[in-house]
């Protein structure tokens, strides 16, 4: 009866956390008979009686209010087709991407190219994941250009760090503007030395993100340069 | 004459010495390296993602593709022609039978998973290598998964069960059989089954309590693998 595993402990596909009707299974977990086991490959997280699994590796699963970065892949008559780095493309159309009138005619790529890229919010997500995006949010806008980099989207919050302290380090040593999406997607802007520090820096974030002491190792690394 | 001294002086039920390793390959989305004896496959996973040719795509579930290939010089010495044949096509479809009862994709319609396994060296037991090499890339790519799946060969050699049979004792001159199996670890659930040869009902079962014991070993091989891929300094 009871946990068979602690807080923070890795465990992988199939393994039973839990013996018993004491706790529940939560995401990234299932019961089978007695036992609860692990869905996915990461951290076992506790909430009262609710097991859950940080996953440490995995695709991008779109939610509404998450902030992306997307390319535009095609342009529809209503709007723009929007790669989203996942399996599925979103729409952002265009009530959603300007506040200033369009003309019925109007060439849509006037606004925005094929090929840019944009920063938007995740307004509405259906059971089949077609997607819906804003660009009418907060923070939201085409990026203005610099480099993309791709992560895996679960070590986006480990780049953020806690209150943003990470990024705000990385923004302030490498005077870079850094735009970090839900889906792991990042756009830099700066100088070519800064961005390349920057990227350097991420990629160390990436490879050492289960690991504690994070932002002390980033400041080490930054203050070399 | 029975078979008695294996031609590579295991125990009759000892493995090949196992080596595994996840992430081997940053490209893709997950990969794994896994190496029993002398056979060796490396596992690329990519996906969730967009299906092509569209009527492949299932708006319930997502689905897995496996692409098994043998590299040119995997062999004994004879150029293996690469690409597909009937042989490659018959282990990816297994291969697909084998993993599909654990991998959950309900989360991802229209999607798809592509497994690539490649062999860079072969001795016997190449589509086991190939499936724990998978469920161990599938687990270090993230994607939902009931259960681990491990695979190894039994065989009859000459009336003697033994796991894990090379190429040696499967080309043996006599009456040889050669099982792979692979088993889900918590239920024991047999995935694939196939055999060559010919082997009585006493030994096939006996073969089929072995492989309970011999894919155990394997699973202990890839826990480790994902395991030591996270280990804080």
């Amino acid at each position: 009866m009871g946990l068979l595993t602690k807080e923070r402990d890795i465990v992988i596909p199939g393994e039973a956390l839990a013996e018993g009707l004491d706790f529940l299974p939560g995401e990234n977990t299932y019961r089978e008979g007695e036992q609860i086991y692990s869905k996915v490959l990461g951290l076992v997280t506790v909430s009262g009686h609710v097991l859950k699994i940080t996953p440490l590796a995995g695709p991008y699963i779109p939610k509404p209010g998450d902030r992306i970065i997307g390319k535009v892949i095609d342009i529809t008559m209503s709007g723009w087709r929007v790669d989203t780095g996942t399996a599925y493309s979103a729409l952002l159309n265009v009530k959603d991407a300007t506040t200033r009138f369009v003309r019925k005619d109007e060439d849509l790529s006037k606004l925005i190219a094929i090929g840019d890229y944009v920063v938007v919010t995740i307004i509405k997500v259906t059971s089949q994941n077609l997607i819906d995006v804003s660009m009418r949010e907060p923070g939201c806008s085409p990026l203005p250009g610099g480099r993309i980099i791709k992560i895996n989207c679960q070590k986006v919050p480990r780049v953020i760090g806690k209150q943003g302290s990470m990024i705000s380090l990385i923004k302030q040593k490498t005077g870079c503007e850094i735009t970090v999406g839900q889906n792991g997607l990042i756009g830099i802007k700066g100088t070519p030395a800064g961005e390349l520090t920057a990227v350097r820096a991420i990629r160390i974030i990436e490879e050492k993100a289960h690991q504690d002491g994070l932002t002390d190792k980033i400041q080490q690394f930054l203050e070399q340069k | 004459m029975a078979y008695t001294k294996r031609s590579d002086g295991r125990d009759l039920e000892e493995l090949r010495p196992m080596e595994a390793k996840a992430g081997v390959i940053p490209n893709a989305d997950g990969s794994a390296y896994f190496k029993i004896g002398n056979t060796i496959a490396y596992c690329a996973v990519y996906g969730p993602r967009e299906l092509f040719p569209r009527f492949l795509q299932n708006p319930k579930t997502g689905i897995i593709r496996c692409h098994y290939s043998m590299m040119p010089f995997s062999g004994s010495g004879e150029r293996i022609r690469p690409g597909q044949n009937r042989r490659a096509q018959e282990i990816s479809k297994v291969m697909n039978f084998a993993l599909n009862p654990v991998i959950d994709l309900t989360d991802f319609p229209n999607a798809v998973v592509d497994i690539f396994v490649d062999l860079p060296q072969t001795d016997a037991g190449t589509r086991c290598a190939a499936i724990s090499a998978a469920a161990i890339a599938l687990a270090d790519a993230g994607i939902p998964m009931k259960d681990l799946v491990s695979s190894v060969a039994i065989g009859q050699v000459e009336g003697t069960v033994v796991a894990d049979l090379n190429y040696q004792e499967e080309a043996y001159p006599g009456v040889v059989s050669d099982i792979p199996v692979a088993m889900t670890h918590n239920t024991k659930e047999i995935t694939l089954l196939q055999m060559d040869g010919e082997i009585s009902k006493q030994h096939l079962l006996k073969a089929l309590e072995m492989a309970k014991r011999a894919t155990e070993k394997v699973y202990q091989v890839q826990i480790k693998a994902l395991k030591e891929k996270f280990v804080r300094e």
